[in-house]
């Protein structure tokens, strides 16, 4: 990258530490929403379908099926807004991006878990 | 009137306080030597002309260097005018970022990028033909019409064609002046700006 776009990032987002997760580990994202003046840490669980974009503005897509209906989130990874992420399962996947789940539905759509 | 001459970088997204996220350019402006001062008795009207970027001495006509040796100056790369100058400068002396302030709304003056040779439908944002069926083939993205026949029997100056696109010096208005990094002289500006990294653009106000 270059180096004053670099140094841009450096001094204008404040560093986060998060845990490491790639497509097809599952995620707790914890974040906040003001409502009211009033502010509160909401969690969004499923499974990461998509990571893309270089340094500040790297994004995050998550997958989960709610109520039968799939439901996507798209979250800067150095959003404010987020309050944590927590890794709940390693998934063991062949690809980066895992559309071809949004054609599946229930047994098909499972990610096996790495176990180590 | 004030500006300053410089060089796009490239791109970015910045968080703001209430957590929103806004694209933004950042831009190498400055340091600019000025290299003359035009005033109403010598030159008929008043301008400051700015000088950025080095260039090697080799590479410099005799003309140029004996104009930069009255600034005091090294052989520079861009020369601009600007009119009206609002800050007082004497010759030789620099113009760096300080002179515009976080938050302060500026116009950015640029090169576009060069498209080519594009059709309508690209370069005038017309609508094509629409449908493939009912007669149509081989023509989706034709002009259709440019005008009658027996009258006028000609076609109007200005009717809009494909052809050369891009390369269009373009200003922007009404752009925010994001944050200001004096020590690196750059300045980060709210949206896109015309021409590709690396290429010249003017900030003023």
């Amino acid at each position: 990258m270059n180096a004053a776009v670099q140094f841009v990032h450096d001094q204008l987002t404040a560093k986060k530490e998060h845990p490491k997760f790639k497509a097809g580990d599952n995620v707790t994202v914890k974040y906040k929403i003001v409502e009211g003046g009033k502010e509160r840490i909401q969690d969004f669980r499923g499974d990461v379908i998509k990571i893309q974009g270089s340094g500040a503005t790297v994004t995050f897509t998550v997958r989960k099926i709610s109520d039968g209906v799939g439901v996507e989130r798209l979250f800067p990874i150095l959003s404010p807004n987020i309050d944590s992420i927590v890794l709940n399962k390693t998934g063991k996947v062949r690809r980066a991006k895992l559309f071809y789940l949004r054609e599946r539905s229930g047994k098909s759509a499972r990610i096996k878990e790495k176990r180590f | 009137m004030k500006g300053i001459i410089g060089k796009k970088i490239g791109m970015t997204s910045i968080f703001g306080a209430d957590g929103k996220q806004t694209a933004c350019t950042i831009i190498e402006a400055g340091p600019c030597t000025v290299t003359q001062v035009k005033t109403q008795d010598t030159d008929g009207y008043t301008a400051l002309q700015l000088a950025f970027g080095d260039k090697k001495e080799k590479h410099s006509t005799k003309a140029e260097l004996n104009h930069f040796a009255k600034a005091q100056t090294a052989a520079k790369k861009f020369v601009k005018e600007f009119r009206n100058y609002s800050i007082e400068k004497a010759l030789g002396e620099t113009i760096t970022v300080d002179i515009f302030a976080e938050g302060e709304s500026v116009e950015v003056v640029g090169t576009t990028k060069g498209k080519g040779f594009q059709g309508v439908v690209k370069r005038h944002g017309f609508s094509g033909v629409g449908e493939a069926s009912h007669g149509q083939h081989d023509r989706q993205r034709a002009p259709g019409s440019i005008g009658g026949s027996s009258y006028p029997s000609r076609v109007f100056k200005g009717m809009r064609m494909a052809g050369r696109m891009g390369g269009d010096r373009v200003m922007m208005k009404g752009l925010k002046v994001v944050k200001i990094f004096p020590e690196k002289n750059y300045i980060l500006i709210s949206g896109s700006v015309p021409g590709h990294n690396g290429s010249i653009v003017l900030i003023q106000k």
